[in-house]
């Protein structure tokens, strides 16, 4: 946006979209105005307030509000069992329940230190995948309904549909798992699940690229998407950004591959990362693109881990439980690939408790989200209804 | 560090990171609690925090160029409350490192660092608003996840929750 001097009289705005220059405002003295969006606004995909301080159409300064969602979730750990935590750990993040558990599952293993059987980490990784693929479905729906095309929402939900199903055959429920146990899992794999899943992704590959063509391809879509919200490597690092957010700046960071836990140093899978061709780099349409590949290298994790898995002869998924848990006195960080980027857990034992002493999630959105005021200055109204979507908020991890 | 003990890697990296830290603040750091689990050394000269920071953010040899979390906490047998960071450096030198800061637990404060890393801001927030300690020099020092008029701070270990809230009974 470039601003012009008129000597006091009014002001002259100018803001370069790609190619076009378009002139929003000409001789005119403005004043600001205070637009609160939400906390009932659709696109904020939850509870979420933003105060936008406007000149015209273009916001000077946009400020989050949060908390609507806050439910002490920290303070609720502080008073539960360490097994009793995981049913909360689905409500952080509802639309990856899987992930978050695995995640803090880790947390409370590496604390422990116990050794998990082989055949329960391929299940894990399976499942969480799974459920990474639901995640980034719901990311690029909504996100496409945010910038008006309905029809991707309804394929997109389809399929997760198709998904949810079979977590549900798996765990008893459909969004809030309780599945991934501290030391193993709740049940094995029901005897047909490996069998569905591989059914699953041999429908589902020539589907995204269909939900590819639909959307990513759609030229009204890449307009209001290519050089919005742009957010260069080095402040995306600074501002803690994580998962697609970051690779979506061209940052190849995975924790996966840079961090790695569970089997995936013995999976063979690539993390995209958008090369300037199709976006530019750092801008919402990357961060679309990003989900929209990383659903693919999925796909092609669970096929190796289905031919890499010990079979079921004399499996117990309970067999590495402990009887009770009680870690030793200690601190630990541990972290997780979740589809909205690093979901940590900080757990401090004293040692004598059952109940942890603190624990902390760091949550992936909350950090993502803070980047707001630095995103939205200077855009238009209409883009910072794009901008929002690209980051896709799950309020209930945001608050807590 | 006991001698002879077996230390894993990501520990070893992490104690060069912090003998670098030891080197240039002498006595404003304590010594290097190498544990298997988070690694961490803790700040003595709390007003010396936004300097360490700065210095292990730039440090050639350090480069601890993101902050993956900041935990607030409540020493409550020590009468202070304190901040836990993890901090590390992503995709340079890949080493990390937790840095503990302690204060007060009445009227205490602890610098800010959302000058440094980004991150901290929010962070520093939820710390304030769950446990009450104050960060000076934080741009936007208010309350984050409770409402701004809420009584007291939540996540310590005293805490008694408000009777009534504009009217509406709390406790159920």
């Amino acid at each position: 946006m470039q601003e012009l001097d008129t000597a006091g009289l009014g002001s002259v705005r100018v803001t370069r979209k790609n190619d076009n220059v378009v002139v929003i405002e000409k001789d005119l003295a403005t004043e600001q105005m205070v637009l609160a969006m939400g906390p009932q606004h659709p696109s904020t995909h939850g509870v979420l307030k933003l105060e936008c301080l406007t000149d015209g159409e273009v916001i000077t300064e946009a400020v989050p509000y949060l908390g609507y969602l806050h439910r002490c979730f920290e303070k609720c750990c502080e008073n539960v069992d360490y097994p009793a935590i995981v049913p909360y750990t689905d409500r952080l993040d509802y639309l990856s329940g899987m992930n978050s558990e695995f995640s803090y599952a880790l947390a409370v293993e590496k604390l422990l230190d116990i050794e998990i059987p082989r055949r329960v980490e391929f299940i894990r990784v399976i499942v969480a995948e799974l459920n990474r693929i639901a995640s980034h479905l719901v990311a690029i729906g909504t996100y496409g309904i945010d910038l008006g095309a309905f029809t991707p929402f309804l394929f997109c939900f389809r399929d997760r549909e198709i998904i949810l199903g079979l977590l549900e055959w798996a765990s008893g429920a459909r969004m809030l798992y309780n599945y991934i146990w501290i030391g193993g899992l709740a049940y094995d794999v029901p005897s047909d699940f490996l069998k569905r899943v591989r059914e699953f992704v041999t429908y589902f590959r020539p589907k995204a690229v269909e939900l590819c063509n639909l959307l990513t391809e759609n030229e009204i879509f890449v307009k209001r998407t290519r050089g919005i919200g742009l957010m260069p490597a080095g402040v995306a690092i600074n501002y803690g950004w994580s998962g697609p957010m970051l690779r979506g700046s061209g940052v190849k960071w995975d924790l996966r591959r840079n961090d790695p836990y569970s089997v995936y140093p013995e999976l063979d899978f690539n993390v995209p990362v958008p090369d300037g061709k199709l976006s530019d780099v750092g801008d919402c349409l990357s961060r679309h693109l990003v989900r929209a590949w990383e659903m693919d290298e999925s796909l092609k994790i669970i096929e190796q881990c289905i031919d890499k898995m010990p079979s079921a002869e004399g499996f117990n998924p309970r067999s590495a439980i402990p009887k009770r848990i009680r870690p030793k006195a200690g601190e630990v960080y541990a972290r997780a690939e979740n589809p909205r980027g690093e979901l940590g857990f900080y757990i401090q034992s004293d040692g004598k408790s059952t109940k942890p002493l603190r624990c902390k999630a760091r949550s992936s959105c909350f950090v993502n989200l803070s980047a707001m005021k630095d995103l939205s200055k200077g855009q238009l109204i209409p883009d910072l209804v794009a901008i929002i979507g690209s980051i896709d908020i799950v309020l209930g991890e945001v608050d807590r | 560090m006991e001698e002879g003990k077996v230390v894993s890697r990501s520990v070893a990296e992490s104690a060069a990171a912090y003998a670098i830290i030891h080197e240039k603040f002498g006595k404003a750091v304590s010594a290097f609690d190498a544990n298997d689990t988070m690694p961490f050394f803790e700040v003595l000269d709390t007003e010396l925090w936004p300097d360490i920071a700065l210095f292990m953010r730039d440090h050639a040899k350090l480069k601890f160029n993101y902050m993956a979390c900041l935990t607030g906490l409540d020493y409550q047998s020590e009468d202070k409350v304190g901040i836990v960071c993890n901090i590390e450096s992503l995709g340079l030198l890949n080493h990390k490192l937790a840095v503990k800061v302690k204060c007060a637990r009445d009227g205490g404060s602890i610098p800010s660092v959302a000058c440094v890393w980004h991150t901290a801001n929010w962070h520093e927030r939820e710390a304030y608003d769950l446990f009450g300690m104050l960060f000076t020099g934080h741009p936007d020092m208010r309350r984050i996840l409770c409402p701004e008029d809420w009584e007291g701070f939540p996540l310590r270990k005293d805490y008694k929750v408000q009777e009534r809230y504009h009217g509406i009974k709390v406790p159920y």
